[in-house]
């Protein structure tokens, strides 16, 4: 029988463009210690630590973890170390999770980074590998048709983007540690802002952020004497198909959908419409809001730009979609899913500040990667599964 | 713990393999997948190793999925180390309840560039990395540290690499083979000193899969499962002035947890690129003098980063499975000078 499995403290960077005051160990101990501060422990309550990060050419060091060991408290203990594209601080944590429930470790720091001003992601993403062809449109350009097609199959009015984006950029200034911060953000500035990849502007995408998110997970035993309020795992889940075939959906991956199916069966939820107060969701580009609630159930298919439009998704809504301003206020990307997972973490836990959603009892953290074909998820709970 | 098993391992290395990543392991996955018994879609989980550095590509291992088959989509992970840390990861998924068998694959290519000047790239990348150590001349300060120390002789280095390559000569994925005495060899000159080309690991690239099972499931499709019956791994700091670089306690710590000493052992497979470092493993992991590592002829036979971790484990397991030995040691190391350590305790039905 797994071991229930919970968060018990959480740790974030103030996210910029360039954290030039620290190292690459300073970055990932700012996470880290205001992690262990939420728990209230100290490195040597840690039995084993698990660390996600992008691909190694974002900061331009080949398998950066065993150089941060030190820096991360794990000198003679395990230390893994997760990379599964985007969606790699969702997964590094449900790595994570599975030490603590199949028993082997009582506490776990699980941190994810990247410290995208040491090298140049734009660089890194736009390589022309041998025997391949090149691909240099970085991200937003393999996304872009993604975001056509949706707009063409659902008929969603042209502005749901910038509608999504307005929403993201005024949560972010309730949020501390948000990387972009515009106080004047109005609905035509984003209308107005450089068409990056059509359909996509400028102010619709995240930036390049510098920064780093930490949890401490444990077991329940220890969750129960936890200080502070824990989070519980309702239910992790990951899910991949590949990248180069016909007859996949990119649009509406089949891999997504099934994460998320196979998300509410661990967590017994049977309407996730009804049950679920509150999302943390990957949203790079804009239009993945509306596509990502399509995924995961929350709108019928070609719906899901209702969502934004009547504002079930705001802050004050009914279901609030990115209380921390998301991936489009701050994006180091390696740490982007955790980030999802520890908003969504502190929402049951009642510590998410400004952007707390009243009575969030349930919150799911989701995040994606790759050519929208990895998918982690996980579920966190106010009360025990 | 629950019961876990190694059902099937296939492996493919080769000096200078003019093939994909992608290429080079679909046959092997193929192999491991027929020889499991089980058919893919059966498996409940998949997770791998690599290195995007060495394919020159973020997301390289993006495209492998591909090669191992993830339609209907999978459940799946990847780990940026070598595909030894990707069997731990799926072991633990399989402890969790939640899966009762799992894939395992990981891969490396390095043919395509300086391998050793590569790892530099591993180093503190504030203060060490701009002097660019090569991976040779790193390890060459740890082997020299043991001669100076005691720890170990030019000669025993000497009689690592002439047993290696001997016992390669059996290996049918080793690509270094000879049959030279320990004297011939210390007429060679130095790469690095105290390094020779033969002390240093014989770079290959390949692919290597593994299928491992629960208990029932391991009993079903195997004629005589191999249980991992210990599994553990550590790490030391970074920082090469920090370290004792004649000591691995890291291994030693693995060794301990996984339960090496409980009982009798038959033969070891240990990661060690370097020869001195098999001496070190072997003071680490408590093996006796006269106990049989590497038949395989390890990495100095045949080494494929990422890889050859995973190698060890799965050559261990098919000995075992062969009736040759009931009860043996895997080691996995990577990292400058063996930073990071695993160690896997096998034994046969």
């Amino acid at each position: 029988m797994a071991e229930l499995c919970a968060v018990i403290g959480v740790g974030q960077t103030n996210f910029d463009a360039n954290r030039i005051d620290v190292s690459m160990p300073g970055l990932l101990r700012e996470a880290a210690l205001r992690a262990l501060e939420d728990a209230e422990l100290t490195w040597a309550d840690i039995d084993a630590v698990v660390v996600g990060k992008a691909p190694d050419m974002f900061e331009g060091m080949m398998l950066p973890e065993n150089y941060l060991a030190d820096a991360l408290g794990a000198t003679g203990k395990p230390l893994l170390r997760v990379h599964t594209a985007g969606s790699v601080g969702g997964s590094t944590a449900n790595v994570a999770m599975s030490l603590v429930s199949a028993g082997l470790h009582e506490r776990v720091l699980t941190i994810s980074f990247e410290k995208q001003s040491e090298s140049n992601a734009m660089w890194a993403l736009t390589l022309s590998p041998p025997f391949s062809v090149s691909v240099v449109a970085g991200a937003g350009g393999f996304f872009a048709p993604l975001v056509r097609t949706y707009m063409h199959r659902s008929g969603a009015p042209e502005d749901t983007g910038i509608r999504v984006a307005l929403k993201d950029r005024l949560n972010a200034l309730k949020n501390p540690y948000a990387h972009l911060k515009m106080p004047d953000i109005s609905y035509e500035m984003i209308r107005d802002s450089m068409m990056l990849w059509d359909p996509i502007r400028y102010l619709e995408s995240c930036p390049s952020s510098d920064g780093a998110c930490a949890m401490i997970l444990s077991n329940e035993k220890l969750a129960e004497r936890t200080p502070r309020k824990p989070a519980w795992v309702h239910g992790s889940s990951m899910r991949s198909e590949p990248v180069q075939f016909a007859k996949r959906d990119a649009v509406n991956p089949m891999s997504g959908r099934m994460a998320a199916q196979d998300l509410y069966s661990q967590a017994g939820i049977k309407d996730p419409r009804k049950e679920i107060d509150c999302i943390e969701c990957y949203v790079p580009f804009s239009w993945f809001e509306p596509m990502w609630m399509e995924t995961m159930g929350f709108a019928d298919e070609g719906e899901g730009w209702k969502l934004t439009l009547d504002g079930t998704t705001a802050l004050d809504g009914s279901r609030p979609v990115n209380m921390s301003g998301g991936v489009l206020s701050s994006n180091a990307i390696g740490a982007s899913g955790m980030c999802r997972y520890a908003e969504a973490a502190n929402q049951v836990r009642g510590e998410a500040g400004e952007h707390q959603v009243a009575g969030a009892k349930k919150a799911l953290g989701h995040a994606y990667g790759g050519g929208s074909q990895y998918f982690a998820m996980a579920l966190f709970g106010a009360e025990k599964p | 713990m629950r019961d876990v098993a190694i059902i099937s391992f296939a492996q493919s290395n080769i000096e200078d393999d003019i093939r994909s990543e992608v290429e080079i392991l679909q046959p092997v996955a193929a192999e491991a997948v027929k020889q499991s018994g089980m058919a893919r879609t059966d498996i409940g989980f998949t997770c791998s190793g690599s290195s995007d550095w060495l394919q020159g590509q973020p997301f390289a291992f993006v495209m492998a999925l591909d090669a191992v088959g993830s339609w209907p989509p999978i459940k799946e992970s990847h780990v940026e180390q070598d595909g030894a840390w990707a069997l731990y990861e799926a072991w633990v998924k399989i402890q969790t309840g939640e899966v009762e068998s799992a894939l395992v694959y990981s891969f490396g290519k390095t043919s395509p560039g300086d391998i050793t000047q590569v790892q530099a790239l591993q180093t503190d990348p504030y203060c060490v990395t701009p002097l660019w150590p090569d991976l040779d001349s790193i390890t060459g300060l740890q082997a020299r540290a043991c001669l100076e120390s005691g720890v170990v002789t030019e000669t025993q280095m000497a009689e690592v690499a002439s047993r290696s390559m001997r016992d390669a000569m059996n290996n049918p994925h080793a690509v270094r083979k000879a049959d030279r005495s320990p004297e011939d060899l210390l007429g060679e000159p130095y790469r690095v000193s105290p390094l020779r080309d033969h002390d240093c690991p014989a770079n290959s690239d390949g692919a290597t899969v593994m299928v491992i099972a629960s208990a029932e499931l391991a009993r079903e499709h195997s004629r005589r499962p191999v249980w991992i019956r210990g599994f553990d791994h550590r790490i030391d700091p970074p920082a090469l002035g920090v370290r004792d670089l004649t000591q691995l306690p890291s291994a030693a710590t693995a060794a301990e947890k996984a339960g090496v000493a409980k009982d009798k052992i038959d033969f070891a497979e240990v990661t060690a690129p370097y020869s001195h470092q098999e001496v070190l493993l072997r003071n680490a992991l408590g093996l006796s003098d006269d106990l049989k590592v590497n038949e395989s002829g390890g990495s100095l036979a045949a080494h494929t980063l990422m890889s050859c971790g995973l190698n060890r484990i799965g050559d261990a397991a098919m000995r075992i499975a062969a009736g040759n030995g009931d009860r043996a040691v895997a080691h996995a190391g990577q990292g400058p000078c063996l930073q990071q350590n695993l160690v896997v305790v096998l034994e046969g039905e």
